[in-house]
C-alpha cells in the first residue's frame, strides 16, 4: 500500500507541521497591533453585582478599556440571537448582559490593554461588590426537585415497552442500585482563545478555538447583527477540545465586542483556571433495576437518570437509551430528569450520555451476572440482541460477538476464576473485568469542494475541523484513493468558514459525513474529467459511462480495457491550463432510516489492587472494536488509545470538586484536577474487528472518536470488584473507597 | 500578576541585604513562587534571584555527614553518588516528588519552603487564613480530602506537601540559615511550624534569613529504609499519606526506628515516643501496628480526609515491612 490509501496506516499529513511548531493554534496567530483582553470572573455563584469599580485598572497607562455590563454597547440582547448549533433548549448565557450572577466564575469584565502582562495586572485591580443570594449547587440535595424538561436536547427517552415493574416483581433475581459520577471538565491541552479583527469595510475576521467554524460564524452574525458573509472564522488547528469547543465560548464574544469598540484587533485567551468556568460533563445519578431469571435471562430493566443542568438551559444527553441498544429485554422502562443548579450549563463531553449510561448499566449487568453465578461475558451472550429494541429497528451491522471472541481470546478471559479475591499475588489482589459498549454511527449532511490544478495537484476542502483526530489525513486518503493520486499530491483544507458547509466536528460523525462528501465530490470530478476526455479526438472514452472508468496511478482508464487510458496531466491540458473544479453535498440516504447503526466495543481489563492500601493500578487493557471500515488504523488506534486513557481517568481519577458553601468548583487546575499520567496507563491492546456495513454511509465507516471510552470505565469498576469483592458505584474509584 | 522589580545577587551578603527591603523575596528555582505569583496568592514587590550564589555544592562534613547546598537542585541531590549510597531514603523521597522537569529546576532550599496545596489557598476568591489571616478557613467545612489529620488547629488544617522534607525529618537534618544578623542552625523538627493561630507562618525561618545549607548527620540508615508515597495517581501528584521509614536492626531486633509521615500535618510528622516503642523489640507486624496506632493516637479527621487515619496506620506498617525486606532495592 505504497499509496497510503484508505485502510493503510498513513502518517499524519500535518504531523511535521505539528512537531515543528509550524501548525498555528488560535492564540498563536500574529496579528499586528493586537490588544490583549483578560477576563475577570465572579467570586460568587448567585446574586447581583452591586458595584464594579474599574477606575484603578483604567488609571494604568496602557489599559485601553474595561468592558462590563455597565458600559457594554447595546447590541441585540434577544435570547435567540445567542443560540448556536449545540444549544440546549432554554436561554443561552449572554456575557456582560446584566448585573445578575448566575454561576461562580461567570465572566463579568474584560480588561483590554496594550500588553498581556498589563491586562492581567489590571484585571486584579477591578473591584467588585456583590449582593449575595443563596445558591444551590448541591446536586444530591436538590434531586428532590428533579423535573422532566419540556424539550429534550438529545433523543427523547424511549417509551416503556412491556411491563417493566410487573416483570421486576416476578423475577427470580433482582437488583436495584444507584450509580453516580461527579462533574468532569474537558481540559483539552489548548486553552480556549479568540482573536477578532474588524476590517475597514465592517467585515470581521476571527480566529477561534472551535469544533466548527461555521457555528462561530452563525453565532457572531446573529449576536452582532452581521451578514454571515461578513464574518470570516478561521481555526486550522485545535489542540484537543472533547466537546468544549462545540459551542462558541465567551472568549469569542468578548474579543469581538472589544475589537469592535476599540477599533483594534483583540486577543482573549482563557487561563487553565478559566477552563473550569463553562461547560462540563454533568454530575449524574442513575437508578437501575434489573430482574433476571436464574438462567441469566433479563426479564426487566429500568434505568432512570438524573442529570445536573443550569438554571437557564435544559442540558440533557442520551444516558438511558443504552439498555435498549445493548440488550434484549421485552420489559423496559427508562426516564431522564434534570436537576437545576446555580452552575453553568453542562456541555457535551467525549461520548456524552454514552460514557455515563454505559458505565452504570455495565456495572449493574456485572452485578446481575454475579447474582446468577454466570460468567459476565456469557451473561451478555445470553442477552444478545440483533435489533435495537428502543427504536424497533435491526442493526445495520453488529460484530459485537466477534469483539467478544477476539477480545476474550487475546486477554485470556477463559483463565479467569469467577470468585472475587481469588487471584492474589502477595499483597496485590488481581481482578479481571469486562464490559461492552456502543456509540451511534451518525451521518450528517456535509459539502466539499475539489480543485484539480493543471499540475495535477488536488485540493479538497470543507469547513470541518481537526481536533487532533486526524481529519486532515483521513480526508486526504479518501480523496487520493478515489482519484488514484499519490497522497502527497492531495491537500485538504478545513477550519475556514468560507469553505463548503460542514457539521460540527463531534458525535464521531466527521469521517462518515465529510468523508462521504469528499468521496462524492471526487466522483463528480471524475465525471467532469470524463467529459473532458470525451471531447478529445478519437477518444476511447467517447461512449463510456462514469461507472465504466477507473482512476489509478495518475491515469484514467476503461475498467474493462485498462490499456485505453489517459494520464490526468494530459487530460488537464485539454482544459486550456485551467483547473477542474467540482462541489458536492452528501446527505444521508433514506435507507438508513430503516436501521439502527452503532459501533461496538468489548473491553477486558486487569487491575492490581493493594489489599491493605487500596491503591489501584490498571495493568492490562484489551479493547476490541467493531466500527465498520477503518480508514486509517494508525490514527484510528490513537483514538481508541486516547479513549482508553480517558476511561481510566473516568473510572479512577476525574472529579471536579464542588464546594457547596461557596458554590464554586475548587480544583481548577491540572495539579488538582487529576487526569491519568503516563505511569497510570498500561499496555493496551487494540483490535479492530472486521465489519462490513453497506447502509451506514457510502464509506461504510462508523466513527472512532467516542467508542473507545464507553466500556473502559465499567470494565475497570468490574475488575476492581473481581479483585476486592467491593462494588464501588460512585466514581471516581479512589483508594479510600477500598480501605 | 502584579509588577515587581528584580535583582540578581552576586553573593550571600548582598542577597540578605536586598531581601530585608519591604516586600522582597528570594527566588530560586521559581517552581513554586512563580506559580503563586501568577495567581496572585503571593505578590512580592521585589525578587532577589539567588541562583548565582555559590550554594549549590554537595560536600562531606568532617564528622561524616553530608552538606547539601541550599541551591543544589533536587535532581542533582537525588542522583548524587553520596546521597544514593549513604542516604538512599532521601534520594527515594525526592524522586517520588513532582516530575523530572520540576526536579531539574527545584532547589533543596526552595523545597523546604514550598507552600501548601490546599485548594482554597490557591483561589483568592475564597476565604483562607493562611493566605489572608482572619478571613476564615474554607477547608474545615469544605473539601479537605488532601488536608491534615494531625496537629491541626481551628484556623487551618493545611499540610506541608513536600516529600523531601519527610525524609529529612526522619534523618534528623539540620537547616543552616544566615541573615545580616549572623548565622544559626535549626534542627529539622523545629524548622516547620504547626498552624496554631498563626497559619500564615509555615516555618520558623525569618523573612530576612536565607537558607544556606541542609546538613545530614552521619547516620543514613542505608541498610533498611523505605519511602512509601500513597497518592491518587502514579506520578505528578502530592501524597495523601507518605511514610519515610528508617531502621537499624540487630538480627530481627530493632535497635533504632525512625518514622516520619508526610501529607498528614502542617509539617513532617514525627512521634519519637512512638518510635521508641520499637526499640529492642522484634521487627514484627504486630509491633509495627502498635507503633502505627501510637503515631495516629491524636489524629482527627474532617470528613473527606478521615480515611487518612487508617491509611496512615497501614502505610506505616507497610513501609516498615519494606524497610525490613528491602525488596526491589539494590
Ligand atoms: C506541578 C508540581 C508538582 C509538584 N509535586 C511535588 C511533589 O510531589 N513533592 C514535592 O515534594 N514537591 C513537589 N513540587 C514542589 C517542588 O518540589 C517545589 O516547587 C520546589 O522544591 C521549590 O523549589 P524552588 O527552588 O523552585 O523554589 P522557589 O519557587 O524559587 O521558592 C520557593 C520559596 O522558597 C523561598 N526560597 C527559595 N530558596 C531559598 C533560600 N535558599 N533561602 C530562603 N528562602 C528561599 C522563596 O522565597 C519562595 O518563597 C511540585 C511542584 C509543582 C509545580
Ligand atoms: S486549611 Fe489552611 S490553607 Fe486551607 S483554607 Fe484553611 S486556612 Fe487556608
Amino acid at each position: 500500500m505504497k499509496e497510503n490509501y484508505t485502510g493503510a496506516p498513513a502518517n499524519r499529513v500535518d504531523g511535521r507541521a505539528k512537531v515543528t511548531g509550524e501548525a498555528k493554534y488560535t492564540a498563536e496567530f500574529d496579528i499586528p497591533e493586537v490588544a490583549y483582553g483578560v477576563v475577570v470572573n465572579s467570586s460568587i455563584a448567585k446574586g447581583k453585582i452591586k458595584r464594579i469599580d474599574t477606575s484603578a485598572a483604567l488609571a494604568l497607562p496602557g489599559v485601553l478599556q474595561v468592558f462590563t455590563h455597565e458600559n457594554r454597547p447595546g447590541y441585540t440582547w434577544l435570547d435567540s440571537h445567542y443560540q448556536d448549533e449545540d444549544s440546549p433548549p432554554g436561554s443561552p448565557f449572554r456575557p456582560l448582559y446584566s448585573k445578575e450572577i448566575m454561576f461562580s466564575m461567570q465572566p463579568i469584565a474584560l480588561v483590554v490593554a496594550e500588553t498581556f502582562e498589563l491586562a492581567r495586572y489590571a484585571a486584579l485591580l477591578v473591584q467588585v461588590d456583590y449582593e449575595m443570594q443563596p445558591h444551590e449547587t448541591d446536586f444530591k440535595a436538590n434531586l428532590k426537585d428533579a423535573y422532566r424538561p419540556k424539550k429534550y436536547k438529545s433523543t427523547k427517552p424511549p417509551e416503556p415497552r412491556g411491563d417493566a415493574e410487573g416483570a421486576y416483581d416476578q423475577a427470580a433475581l433482582k437488583l436495584k442500585e444507584t450509580y453516580i459520577h461527579p462533574p468532569q471538565h474537558h481540559n483539552p491541552m489548548e486553552m480556549h482563545a479568540a482573536i477578532a479583527k474588524w476590517d475597514e469595510d465592517g467585515k470581521l475576521t476571527v480566529y477561534d478555538k472551535i469544533q466548527g467554524v461555521q457555528n462561530s460564524q452563525k453565532y457572531l452574525s446573529n449576536a452582532f447583527g452581521l451578514k454571515p458573509d461578513d464574518v470570516h472564522v478561521i481555526s486550522p488547528f485545535v489542540g484537543g477540545a472533547f466537546g468544549s469547543g462545540l459551542r462558541p465560548q465567551y472568549q469569542l464574544f468578548l474579543a469581538v465586542l472589544a475589537a469592535r469598540e476599540l477599533k483594534r484587533a483583540v486577543k482573549v485567551v482563557l487561563t487553565r483556571q478559566q477552563m473550569f468556568s463553562f461547560g462540563h460533563r454533568p454530575n449524574t445519578l442513575q437508578e437501575i433495576s434489573i430482574g433476571a431469571s436464574t438462567e441469566g435471562k433479563l426479564e426487566s430493566v429500568q434505568h432512570h437518570a438524573y442529570g445536573e443542568t443550569s438554571r437557564f438551559e435544559d442540558y440533557h444527553e442520551d444516558v438511558v437509551i443504552w439498555p435498549g441498544v445493548l440488550y434484549h429485554c421485552d420489559n423496559m422502562k427508562v426516564s431522564h430528569q434534570l436537576v437545576g443548579l446555580d452552575v453553568y450549563t453542562p456541555l457535551d463531553m467525549r461520548a456524552p450520555g454514552g460514557s455515563t449510561g454505559i458505565f452504570a448499566l455495565e456495572i449493574a449487568i456485572d452485578e446481575m451476572a454475579y447474582k446468577t453465578g454466570i460468567d459476565p461475558l456469557e451473561f451478555r451472550l445470553r442477552n444478545y440482541t440483533t435489533t435495537d429494541q428502543s427504536k424497533g429497528l435491526p442493526h445495520s451491522s453488529k460484530e459485537l460477538k466477534e469483539c467478544y471472541r477476539q477480545g476474550a481470546e487475546r486477554f485470556g478471559w477463559d483463565k479467569r476464576s469467577m470468585a472475587p479475591r481469588s487471584m492474589k499475588e502477595g499483597n496485590q489482589l488481581i481482578g479481571w473485568g469486562m464490559a461492552h459498549g456502543a456509540w451511534e454511527a451518525k451521518q450528517q449532511e456535509a459539502s466539499a469542494k475539489v480543485v484539480l490544478s493543471p499540475e495535477g495537484k488536488l485540493t479538497v476542502s470543507s469547513a470541518t475541523a481537526d481536533i487532533g483526530t486526524g481529519t486532515y489525513t483521513v480526508m486526504s486518503q479518501i480523496a487520493a484513493e478515489t482519484m488514484g493520486l499519490p497522497l502527497e499530491n492531495v491537500t485538504f483544507l478545513l477550519g475556514d468558514s468560507t469553505l463548503p458547509k460542514s457539521p460540527l466536528e463531534g458525535g464521531s460523525w466527521t469521517v462518515a459525513s465529510v468523508g462521504s462528501a469528499v468521496k462524492l465530490v471526487c466522483q463528480k470530478l471524475q465525471e467532469d474529467l470524463l467529459k473532458l476526455a470525451q471531447k478529445m479526438e478519437n477518444s476511447p472514452f467517447k461512449d463510456a459511462q462514469p461507472e465504466e472508468v477507473s482512476f489509478a496511478n495518475g491515469q484514467m482508464f476503461l475498467t474493462q480495457a485498462p490499456a485505453s487510458s489517459i494520464s490526468l496531466l494530459a487530460l488537464l491540458q485539454q482544459n486550456e491550463g485551467k483547473p477542474v473544479e467540482a462541489e458536492a453535498t452528501q446527505k444521508p440516504e433514506k435507507e438508513q432510516k430503516k436501521y439502527s447503526s452503532y459501533s461496538h466495543s468489548a473491553t477486558f481489563v486487569e487491575v492490581q489492587v493493594d489489599e491493605d492500601l487500596g491503591t489501584i493500578k490498571v495493568t492490562r487493557v484489551v479493547s476490541a472494536i467493531a466500527a465498520g471500515r477503518i480508514i486509517n488504523p494508525k490514527t484510528g488506534r490513537s483514538q481508541i488509545l486516547g479513549g482508553t486513557v480517558w476511561g481510566i481517568g473516568f473510572a479512577l481519577q476525574e472529579h471536579t470538586v464542588m464546594d457547596n458553601h461557596l458554590g464554586r468548583f475548587m480544583n481548577h487546575d491540572l495539579d488538582k484536577y487529576h487526569l491519568p499520567v503516563n505511569a497510570d496507563t498500561p499496555a493496551t491492546d487494540i483490535i479492530f474487528v472486521e465489519e462490513k456495513d453497506e447502509v451506514v454511509n457510502p464509506l461504510g465507516v462508523k466513527g472512532l472518536g467516542e467508542i473507545g471510552i464507553v466500556s473502559v470505565t465499567p470494565a475497570i469498576a468490574n475488575a476492581v470488584f473481581h479483585a476486592t469483592g467491593k462494588r464501588i458505584r460512585e466514581l471516581p474509584i479512589t483508594l479510600d473507597k477500598l480501605l | 500578576m502584579r509588577p515587581f522589580s528584580y535583582t540578581q545577587s552576586p553573593d550571600v551578603t548582598t542577597a540578605v541585604q536586598e531581601v530585608s527591603a519591604q516586600g522582597a523575596k528570594f527566588i530560586a528555582g521559581g517552581t513554586n513562587l512563580l506559580d503563586l505569583m501568577k495567581i496572585d496568592v503571593m505578590s512580592p514587590s521585589h525578587l532577589v534571584d539567588i541562583t548565582q550564589l555559590a550554594l549549590n555544592t554537595i560536600e562531606e562534613t568532617p564528622d561524616g555527614g553530608l552538606r547539601l547546598g541550599a541551591l543544589a537542585k533536587n535532581a542533582d541531590t537525588a542522583y548524587h553518588e553520596l546521597v544514593q549510597t549513604r542516604y538512599p531514603l532521601l534520594a527515594h523521597a525526592i524522586l517520588a516528588g513532582a516530575t523530572a522537569q520540576l526536579r531539574n529546576m527545584a532547589t533543596d532550599g526552595g523545597n523546604l519552603l514550598q507552600r501548601t496545596r490546599c485548594y482554597y489557598f490557591y483561589d483568592t476568591h475564597t476565604p483562607c487564613n493562611k493566605r489572608e489571616p482572619g478571613s476564615g478557613c474554607s477547608a474545615i467545612k469544605g473539601y479537605n480530602r488532601d488536608l491534615a489529620i494531625l496537629g491541626t488547629s481551628e484556623h487551618c488544617i493545611a499540610t506541608h506537601p513536600s516529600d523531601m522534607c519527610v525524609a529529612l525529618a526522619a534523618l534528623e537534618a539540620t537547616v543552616h540559615v544566615k541573615s545580616s544578623q549572623g548565622e544559626r542552625a535549626i534542627p529539622f523538627a523545629e524548622f516547620h511550624r504547626l498552624p496554631g493561630d498563626t497559619p500564615h507562618l509555615d516555618t520558623n525561618l525569618h523573612p530576612t534569613e536565607i537558607i544556606t545549607a541542609i546538613e545530614l548527620p552521619a547516620k543514613g540508615f542505608a541498610q533498611h529504609y523505605a519511602y512509601l508515597k500513597l497518592r491518587d495517581r502514579a506520578s505528578y501528584a502530592f501524597a495523601l499519606v507518605s511514610v519515610a521509614a528508617a531502621l537499624e536492626l540487630e538480627g530481627d531486633t530493632v535497635k533504632e526506628a525512625r518514622i516520619a509521615l508526610g501529607g498528614v500535618a502542617h509539617k513532617p510528622w514525627r512521634v519519637p515516643e512512638a518510635e521508641a516503642l520499637l526499640q529492642g523489640k522484634p521487627a514484627s507486624k504486630e509491633n509495627f501496628r502498635a507503633v502505627a496506632e501510637a503515631y495516629l493516637a491524636g489524629a482527627k479527621g474532617y470528613g473527606d480526609n478521615t480515611f487518612k487515619i487508617e491509611l496512615a496506620k497501614r502505610a506505616i506498617v507497610r513501609a516498615l515491612e519494606q524497610a525490613i525486606s528491602m525488596e526491589g532495592k539494590s
